[in-house]
């Protein structure tokens, strides 16, 4: 009968796509556990995403408001879902996998006595749980052997949440004072981008080294504005400038599993396979014929990427 | 076990440094972990208990080469010191050698065999960063080998002190500011302002020191060892310590209870031709 509680994200009060698999997660997570589902929700117009989070089955929604939560702060992350995680006496924490969760959590699993499995790919049962380690060569089945529990989830692995009973939502108040926080906020660079979100496009085209630089990657982005895909990238590419860093999908950048995946220009190391493998369809077009990426793909084309994205390009454009 | 042979101008401690009261001097405390080479392909046991190490070979995880070669640009900077620690098996002083030839003064090898539970791990480091009271932790946002990334943040925590992870930079690693080889950390005043990859954009924070900063692939490059550098850090220190004796009873909180292959992807057809791939994604993936 334990209580499962899960951090949910949200940008102006629209929950995250990415974020969502964490409920799915709970959702299984409470069936096992044969405890209640809670979510959390942090932030400016925290009430709204509430809102929007309804109707998923959970007992309740702690809202958690206020100046000490405008902009991102480890601190006061962490003590909001310490709060949260004390009103409903949960010992199962978790979020799906962010940039928010994979800084807060390990340090809550510290402040709360529990261990922490990063990254899950699966529950096995209540206290079991199955995740990646070595770029995803291994599976490994781990036991979280505290009694507070805390993981973070690979969104990729969970579908979108099963709709259930309205939730209860409920404010909580989180006294933390920003003046004492030890790392403090200084600001935030968005990178816009007119396509779709890299971590929850449909489609993605992704170059690599074969690209040859920016101007390589101006064909790729033809490519992805006639089929409607985000960039991604490979980290040679990332490391090289040629593209943003939040571009890139591997075992140190974005794990996706579109429905169509375009690896163009991509070797296919071990590490940027770990981010891609998971998508459904995957095309290569690599001159080099020997290039692992063939191994993985659905579709290869060995050619050259110069004369073959803009053909593809004039082609999709027949209609 | 010895105590450091260095000079104690070289010490960037606050308290016997007064350099370093005026924040000119920074001691740094960076942590390396021996992998598995990652060109390397991993081979699970046939009974799943773990993986092959017949000719296996390791390297300095990534990351943390990164963290050590920030340090090394910021001490050049500041002056100060740069001590490597380490957690982990005796064959792991190669890699704190590594570090040492890169630059780095001198070393703390805390000693097990055991696989590395983080919950342990960071208790460990509790206690060394204890014992060397540095104004910065600077570590890789993960270890390459069990990818869970928690002991940068279970470290500050244990030690109450201000995080950040994930520091990065805006330019390229191929840009003009990277090429001078400059620390994209800077200190001033005891507050380290640091820029961090977050999802959908680059952070800024302002971190009072002491506290601990993991980092992302694009800080920097780290440098290679020179021939004199690996000469000079044979002759530099690397104290011992035992993982029982600086825990304090922590144990490991995740048990691993088997290892299996992930699944795996059957290799497709090659096409001809750019219209035949077209009208196979339309007519046959109908992913088009």
């Amino acid at each position: 009968m334990s209580n499962v509680l899960i951090l949910v994200e949200h940008a102006a009060g629209t929950p995250k796509k990415t974020s969502l698999a964490g409920i799915t997660f709970g959702q299984q997570l409470a069936a096992k556990s044969g405890g209640a589902l809670h979510l959390l929700v942090v932030g400016k117009e925290a009430a709204k995403a509430a809102e929007a989070l309804k109707a998923f089955g959970a007992a309740k929604i702690y809202v958690v408001d206020g100046p000490a939560f405008v902009s991102y702060s480890t601190e006061a992350t962490c003590a909001a879902v310490e709060a949260a995680a004390k009103a409903c006496g949960a010992k199962l924490i978790a979020a799906a996998a962010s940039s928010t969760s994979k800084d807060s959590f390990p340090r809550l699993a510290i402040r709360l006595g529990a261990g922490m499995a990063s990254d899950v790919l699966g529950i096995v049962d209540a206290k079991t749980f199955t995740r990646p380690m070595w770029a995803g060569n291994v599976v490994a089945k781990v036991e979280i052997a505290t009694e507070v529990k805390i993981c973070t989830v690979r969104g990729t692995e969970f579908g979108p949440p099963a709709a259930g009973a309205s939730a209860q939502v409920e404010p909580l108040n989180v006294a933390v004072d920003p003046a004492t926080f030890k790392a403090k906020f200084v600001s935030f660079k968005e990178i816009k981008s007119e396509r779709p979100d890299l971590a929850i496009a449909a489609r993605i085209v992704a170059g690599g080294r074969g690209t040859k630089g920016a101007e390589g990657f101006k064909l790729l982005e033809q490519l992805a504005d006639a089929i409607g895909a985000a960039i991604g990238a490979t980290r040679a590419a990332c490391d090289a400038g040629w593209v943003a860093n939040d571009l890139q999908v591997g075992q140190t950048g974005k794990i996706v599993a579109p429905d169509l995946y375009f690896a163009i220009g991509v070797s296919g190391a071990i590490q940027h396979l770990a981010g891609m493998k998971g998508s459904k369809v995957i095309v290569a077009i690599n001159k080099d014929p020997e290039a692992p990426i063939f191994q993985v793909a659905d579709y290869g084309l060995v050619a050259d990427l110069f004369k073959a994205v803009p053909e593809l390009v004039a082609e999709l454009k027949k209609g | 076990m010895t105590h450091c042979i260095i000079s104690p101008s070289l010490r960037g401690d606050p308290n016997d440094n007064p350099k370093a009261k005026e924040g000119s001097t920074v001691k740094i405390l960076v942590t390396v972990k021996m992998v598995e080479d990652p060109e390397i392909k991993i081979k699970i046991k046939a009974d799943g208990s773990g993986i092959e190490t017949d000719q296996m070979k390791y390297v300095v995880n990534p990351f943390d080469e990164i963290a050590v070669e920030e340090a090394l640009r910021l001490r050049d900077l500041h002056k100060g010191e740069v001590i490597v620690a380490c957690v982990g098996k005796k064959d792991a002083s190669q890699q704190i050698r590594t570090a040492l030839a890169m630059g780095a003064d001198r070393g703390v090898h805390v000693l097990t065999d055991d696989f590395l539970d983080p919950t342990v791990t960071s208790a460990a480091l509790a206690k060394v960063v204890g014992d060397e009271k540095p104004d910065l932790v600077l570590m890789g946002k993960q270890a390459i080998d069990d990818d869970q990334g928690q002991t940068g943040a279970m470290l500050a925590e244990r030690l109450g002190w201000g995080q950040v992870s994930f520091a990065s930079k805006e330019v390229s690693l191929e840009s003009e500011e990277e090429k001078a080889k400059k620390p994209a950390i800077q200190i001033a005043n005891n507050v380290a302002q640091v820029t961090r990859e977050v999802d959908g954009g680059f952070e800024t924070v302002a971190l009072s020191l002491p506290g601990l900063i993991t980092v992302e692939l694009r800080l920097n490059v780290p440098r290679y060892a020179s021939l004199p550098g690996i000469m000079k850090a044979k002759k530099k220190e690397i104290k011992e310590l035992q993982l029982s004796a600086v825990t304090g009873g922590a144990s490991a909180a995740v048990k691993i209870l088997g290892m299996t292959p992930p699944a795996q992807r059957q290799a497709g057809i090659k096409v001809e031709d750019v219209p035949t791939l077209v009208a196979k994604l339309k007519n046959e993936a109908k992913a088009l």
